[in-house]
Parts: structure tokens; sequence; C-alpha cells
């Protein structure tokens, strides 16, 4: 992956530039040894590493701001980071880059039951946000795979989705306000308690802006009431069309589960060696889950598996207990790591329009023959939301390199039927120069417009998101 | 100027060598009075694609939001946000357009549940002020990628672009609803009462107050309803009497008026639309001294009837939210900015961003300001 090389004159001032840092942080808050910086050289796309100049590790939106008047009157560039879990790249530094992380800042600041929102550090994990209210019977919705270890920050940069999104949205659904540090240090409150902006919607735009229009140190979020119960069905089915015929059928009649999963065979030979859920031998394989009352949670399985029946299911498994709706989930949980088990592999995150799931399965398939790597495919089927697995070898930079032309080719597939490369993982670098694909070059100048406003020096969190060759003028400038 | 579609809008936009007054049914005079070329989007009309399978539908801006309700009503289906219609109570006429409901990011009481206009919408083409036609998100719900300008899009009511076609995330429409209503209940308490029931796990889709009391809606499957509905009767029993108004239809039309702010529609004076923390809204209504009061989403959303010419804002004091100035005369519109004034530091960064979208500052200028 290509990088802007880094600026000769600002790896020459480090040491001067360093000391500027740890004058106005303290002493523990600002890393420059080397051997130190390497903890920080990369994130979940561990293919690409570059240790940075230095890493700050500040403890209050004063002292980011006071690291980022410093980086902006040095002229260098500053990658915030929350934990480091991007698997697009998002955090990748560059050698004369300043990482920030914000992963000391985790307090939560505020509680209020009454209107329904937390505000929180954004450092904080995402799982830890509904640990502080669920014993008040609350959580945070937007649940990523990585919810044990991914921060809040990274979550409002990526704009962060997961399994559940199907009824409660994304994070930028459940995102009330932010504190946000501008690359000059200036301290900015939008949003809030309350809903909607008075005027433009700032708050919408840096929600998914990947770091790039400031550093997010609070955050309000909504939080809701635990429904009073949650019970999984599952499904498996002849082949991927009638499973995605299932999915279509089941949206149409007016269910509205919170969670349509899909694993397709390889992916349930897989978990089944891995973590022995008893899932069936099938081609395809639905999760389908429903929340509400015991009555409320019958009426809608019942009325889901009526759908389903109608499709020849191989296997319709309820769970009547605890025990077993965990054992549903075991296998789709485990998904990832039964899959890291055969081989490495690279998580693509295309989203397509559901109706068109059995033409890209095929397709996927097809390419995966041509190409000699295999494939497993996992994912949320009701929002379309893909997650191919394709398998390969790391240490084979062969095998690398064309595992990268094949994931590119599920991607474009994914526009070419009307979906987008990205649907929760984010651009990173991962996907930067595939962005042509899906959007035509005056589309990326309005986007790259608004860095222009909040970034005019082109400092934040560099290199992601656009094509190197677009921003090549406004970067030097 | 009425272009056809959307490559004649963007030749009149470049073309433009003066201000422009974007339009789409002129059913929502809200902001600054302006000035500048009338250009309607009407003719930009049309359902391009709906999905009822994939919950996704997608419509020319100009498309009226009667055809668009009427197409989802069909498969079962609907707008999750429900879009209020203000004739009456702006005092205006004609269609409303889809793209006009985006532009000003209009929601009704079901903001509370699936979010506001802006939440559903997945996707916008629109021509900025130099004449490029920009695309932004697209038809799937989730979408990651690049900056979202669709939500910048949303409220921005015409003057960052010509929004000429708009994406939405759609929802099936529930089989049954029924609301409770507590009777008479004041402002104060009602709030706490709203406040237990959207904070309960029972689902509730709607919760206002009117001089008529309390109203919580909830909405789902018949046995459903009916169960949520006994729950929140018992669970509401301490803030006094509560009745159940069972069935579809007489919600939909009780949740019509409070959509549309019936209650304050065709009465003399100014409308006030002020969006708070929901538990701060019975001390700000004390302070406003208006001559009647509404409120949604829990007490977040306060519609106040003012004596025309008053500075709401300065009754209120300093409050976390803002307040719009929705209908009143021109000269008041002049006088008084109907969109609340925001810091200098987050005011440089908007008059930043629409020099970058309309260096010509001709679309819609000073509206907003």
């Amino acid at each position: 992956m290509e990088m802007p090389a880094p600026n000769p004159a600002i790896l020459a001032r480090k040491a001067r530039i360093v000391e500027r840092l740890r004058a106005v942080l303290p002493a523990d808050a600002v890393i420059a040894e080397e051997a130190e910086t390497r903890a920080y050289e990369c994130d979940a796309l561990s293919a690409y590493r570059c240790p940075p100049l230095a890493v700050v590790l500040p403890r209050s939106t004063a002292e980011v701001a006071a690291a980022l008047k410093v980086c902006h009157a040095e002229g260098v560039p500053v990658v915030p980071r929350g934990s480091g879990t991007s698997l697009a790249g998002g955090v990748l530094p560059t050698a004369d880059c300043v990482v920030l992380g914000v992963a000391r800042m985790n307090r939560v600041i505020e509680v209020d039951y009454a209107n329904r929102f937390i505000r929180v550090e954004t450092g904080r994990t995402n799982l830890s946000v509904t640990g502080a209210v669920e014993e008040d019977g609350f959580f945070y919705a937007p649940d990523p795979s990585s919810q044990l270890a991914c921060a809040i920050a990274g979550n409002v940069a990526m704009n962060s989705g997961g399994a559940h999104c199907l009824k409660y949205g994304v994070t930028t659904n459940n995102l009330m306000g932010v504190t946000l540090v501008t690359m000059e240090g200036e301290v900015l409150e939008i949003g809030g308690a309350h809903l909607d902006a008075g005027g433009l919607d700032l708050l919408g735009v840096i929600c998914g802006s990947e770091g790039q229009l400031g550093v997010v140190t609070e955050a309000t979020l909504r939080i809701l009431r635990k429904p009073e119960g949650a019970r999984p069905v599952l499904m498996g089915f002849a082949s991927n069309e009638v499973a995605g015929e299932c999915v279509s059928d089941i949206i149409k009649a007016g269910v509205l589960p919170v969670a349509i999963e899909f694993m397709d065979r390889p992916c349930i030979r897989a978990t089944e060696d891995f973590a022995h859920a008893g899932y069936p031998d099938c081609e395809a394989l639905l999760i389908v889950e429903v929340e509400g009352s015991e009555a409320e949670i019958d009426e809608q399985l019942g009325l889901i598996l009526q759908i389903a029946r109608k499709h020849d299911p191989v296997e319709l498994r309820e769970s009547r207990s605890e025990e077993e709706a965990k054992k549903i989930w075991l296998g789709r949980k485990s998904a990832f790591g039964a899959m890291g088990q055969i081989a490495d592999y690279m998580c693509l995150d295309g989203t397509i329009p559901v109706s068109a799931l059995p033409y890209v399965l095929k397709r996927i398939g097809e390419m995966s023959r041509d190409y000699g790597l295999e494939v497993g495919n996992v994912f949320h089927a009701g929002d379309g939301n893909m997650h191919p697995l394709i398998l390969y070898n790391a240490n084979d930079p062969e095998e690398l390199a064309k595992c990268e032309a094949f994931g590119a080719d599920i991607l474009k597939l994914c526009v070419e039927v009307g979906g987008c490369l990205t649907g929760e993982h984010g651009v990173g670098i991962e996907k930067r120069d595939l962005m042509v694909v899906q959007y035509a070059p005056e589309d990326m100048e309005a986007q790259m417009r608004v860095k222009d406003v909040f970034d005019p020096g082109w400092l934040l969190n560099p290199a992601k998101v656009f094509p190197l060759a677009l921003t090549a003028a406004r970067r030097a400038a | 100027m009425r272009p056809e579609d959307e490559s004649e809008l963007a030749e009149v936009v470049r073309g433009a060598s003066s201000p422009l007054r974007i339009r789409g049914g002129g059913t929502r005079e809200v902001g600054r009075p302006i000035s500048g070329a009338v250009v309607e989007t009407g003719a930009i009309s049309g359902i391009t694609l709906y999905e009822p399978a994939a919950l996704t539908l997608v419509a020319r801006a100009g498309t009226p939001l009667a055809e668009v309700v009427e197409a989802l009503a069909a498969e079962g289906q609907r707008l999750p946000f429900e879009p209020p219609d203000w004739r009456a109570l702006l005092g205006t006429s004609g269609e409303s357009t889809i793209g006009g409901v985006v532009a000003a990011n209009a929601s009704g009481p079901r903001r509370i549940m699936s979010g506001a206009c802006r939440d559903s919408l997945i996707g916008v083409r629109f021509v900025d002020g130099t004449g490029a036609v920009i695309k932004n998100g697209g038809r799937v719900m989730k979408n990651v990628t690049g900056y979202d300008l669709v939500k910048l899009l949303a409220g921005s009511w015409g003057t960052l672009g010509v929004l000429t076609e708009v994406s939405f995330k759609v929802l099936p429409v529930p089989e049954s609803a029924a609301t409770l209503l507590l009777p008479g209940i004041g402002v104060a308490p009602a709030v706490t009462a709203l406040a237990a029931a959207i904070g309960s796990p029972f689902e509730v889709s709607g919760a206002a107050w009117t001089e008529e009391g309390a109203q919580i809606r909830i909405e789902g499957f018949a046995a459903s309803v009916a169960y949520r509905a006994e729950r929140l009767q018992a669970l509401l029993a301490p803030f006094g009497e509560v009745v159940v108004e069972a069935g579809r239809d007489a919600s939909d039309t009780r949740w019509a008026g409070l959509r549309d702010v019936a209650g304050l529609a065709g009465r003399p004076g100014d409308i006030w639309r002020v969006s708070v923390k929901p538990s701060d809204a019975p001390a700000l209504v004390a302070r406003m001294g208006a001559e009647a009061v509404a409120l949604d989403w829990a007490g977040g959303l306060v519609w106040a009837l003012t004596e025309p010419g008053t500075d709401l804002r300065a009754r209120l004091g300093g409050f976390a939210g803002h307040a719009t100035l929705m209908r009143a005369a021109p000269e008041t519109r002049a006088r008084i900015a109907p969109f609340q004034p925001e810091p200098p530091a987050i005011a440089a960064i908007a008059t930043a961003l629409r020099a970058r979208f309309d260096p010509r500052h001709i679309l819609n200028p000073g509206l907003m300001d």
C-alpha cells in the first residue's frame, strides 16, 4: 500500500517537536523511544506497519488541545487513535506523524436515564458503555464484533455498525453530541442532550469522517431500555439463493427482527470444526433474533418459522433455554476465529441491496475458483452488509497480492449491483484507491471540501479515505 | 423557473448570476425573507426505485410527499420518521415535496423511536452552487464509504445544494396501534410520565402533550400492543387516570393531529419550534409566557404560539438546545433570526462550508443566517 513519503524536515526536527510536546503534557504522556512507538505501528490491518515519529496519550480534552496546538504549529501530521482495532488501516501511522491516542480518556461523565443518554470520554470501550448502565436495565445499541476492545472514538470515526443495526441503526443514529478538538486546538461543542441540529448538521458529517476533521474527545450517546427478552432461531437451507429469498420474505412480511445473520457452507464447516456448535450440514444458514416479552417473541418467531417452512428448510431449530440460545449464537460469534484457524484471512465489508444477495454469492463463488482462493461468507443479511473472508497465506507476498485483487473485484461487484465498498469498517487505506469505483471526481471533491474547512492544512489522519493522487495538491499546499 | 430534469437544473444554477430561491412545494416558508428568482423542483419528479423486500425507496426530489406515502402504503410500508404536514400550522398551501421534507429535516412524533428524517435518509443527489451534480450515499442502509454528506444536506434548507434525488430506508406498517391518554395532566408531571414511558421496555413510538393531556403511542402486532398497553397502564398509574384508546384508525387520526401540531394551527401569533433536553421542558415552558404550547418527543420538542414579534430566545435565556421561528411576518423574520444564532466558531464552520459548496452565494443566500 503506497503511503506518502515522510517529510524529511519533520523527521529532522523530531527532538524539538518531542520537547515541545513534553512542555505541555505530563511526562508519561509522550512516547518517543522507537522501542515503545513500535506498539502503535499498525492496527488490525496488520499487513501494513510504520512506527510514528512519536505518540501522545493525553488524559483530558485540554491536553488533547495542547498537543494539537503544538503539532499544528510544527506542521506535523496527527493520527488520532482509539483502540487500534480498525480492519481498514484507519490508524496506520506515517513516519513523520504523531499518533494521538485517547485510550486513557475513558471516564463516564454523566448518566441521565430520564433523558436516555450517557456522556463518556471516547477512549472508553464500546462494551463498557453498556457496562455502565446495564445494571439499571439500559444498553448502548451499536455492537461491532470488536466491542470488547474497540473505543467509542473509533466507533464515531468509522460510524461503526454491528449485528443489531437492522432495528437500532448504526453509530450515527445513536450519537447525540460530541466535543471535537480541531487541528488548531480549538474545542468545539456540537449537539448534546437535545435532538437535531439548530443549523447545519455538523455532527452528521463528523461521524464517519475517519478522524480527518478533528479529534472527538467526548460523546453523548443515546441509551435505550433493554427489551424484556430476546431469542434466536436457526434455519438451514439447501442453497444460498433460497436462504436469500427467505430473508426477503421475512422483511416483506412486516416482522422486524433485531438481527438476521447469514453463513455459507465454508463458514459453517469451519465453525463446526472449531466451536462444535452443532450446526446442520447444509449450504446456508440463517440466525434470526427477535425481541420482546415471551408471548411477543413466540408470536414473531411463529410468523418467521411459517415463512421459513415455505422455503423447504433442511433444519429449523428453536431455542427453548438460555443455553440453547447461546449455542445458536456460538458458531456465528466464533466464525471469524474459526476461519483464522484455517489460514490468514482478509475480511471485506461491502454492502449490497438485499435483493442482489443470491447473484453476488454466486459470483463470489465463481471468482473464488478463478483466483484459486477459498472464501467464507458470514454477514448481516437483513441490511445487506456482507463480510466475505478470503483465505490466504500472509507470508506469501504473491498470494497477498492475489488476495487483494480478489477483494477489490468483490467490492467492485458490490458497487456494480447498487451497493457500496464499505458498510461499517470504513475506507482507511485499504479501500482508498477503490473510491473511484463508487464516486466520480466531483463527488469526492465535494467531500474533500469539508476536509478543507475543518483541516485546511490536511494534517489530520493523512493518506486515508481519498486516493493519494487526488489529495496530492492539497497535502503539498 | 421550473427545470424539467437534473441536468436542466444544473444548467440553470451554472448560468445564474444572481441569487436563486429554491422551492419544492412552497409549504415551508421558513427563514430570513430572501429575494431572488424562484427555482422550483416540482417537475423533477417520480419514484425511481422501490424495493419493498429491501426496505428501500428512491425518489426524485420534486416528487409529491403524498405520492411517496401512497406508494409505500400500497405495500404496507411507510417512512419511519413520520413526515409532518405543516401547511395548516404555517398558513401555507401547495404540495409538499419529498425533497422539501429532506431540506427541512422534518420529522414527526416517531422521531423518538425511529430517528429523524436524516436517519432514514441513505442517499442524495444534488446540484451545488457551481452547478456540479454530486452524489453521496446510495441505496443501501449500511454505508460508510467516504464522508456522510447525506446528513449534512438534510436540514440545510437548500443552502448547500439543490436536492434532485433522495433515498430512504423504509419500514413496515405495524398491524395495530394504541394510545394511552393521561387526561388533563399538567406539563411538568406529564414530562416525568413520558420519560417513564419511553424509558420502559415497551417500545413507545410517540410521547406528546397537549392541553388534552399526555399521550403515548405503541405500535406492533395486535397481541403485543394489548400486552404493552396493559403494562404501561400499570407503570403510569401513579400519575393518575390512564385511558387506553385502541385501534389503528383512531391512532392514525390522533397522531396525525399531533404530528401536524393541529392544536396551534389557524390561531393568530408567531410559531416557535424549540428543541431541548426533555427534562428542561417544563421550566422553559414556564419562562416562555406563550399563549399556547404543545410538546412532542417526550418533551424534547416544544411548539409555542407567541404574541407577534416576540423574541422568544430573550425570554428563554441560555439553554441547551435551539429555538427556530417557524411562522412570523416577514418583518419579524428580518429582525429576529429565525434560526438559532450559533457560537462564533460553529458559525464560522457553517459559513466556510457554504462558501465551498456555493462560492457565488446564490443558493437561498442568508436564509439560515
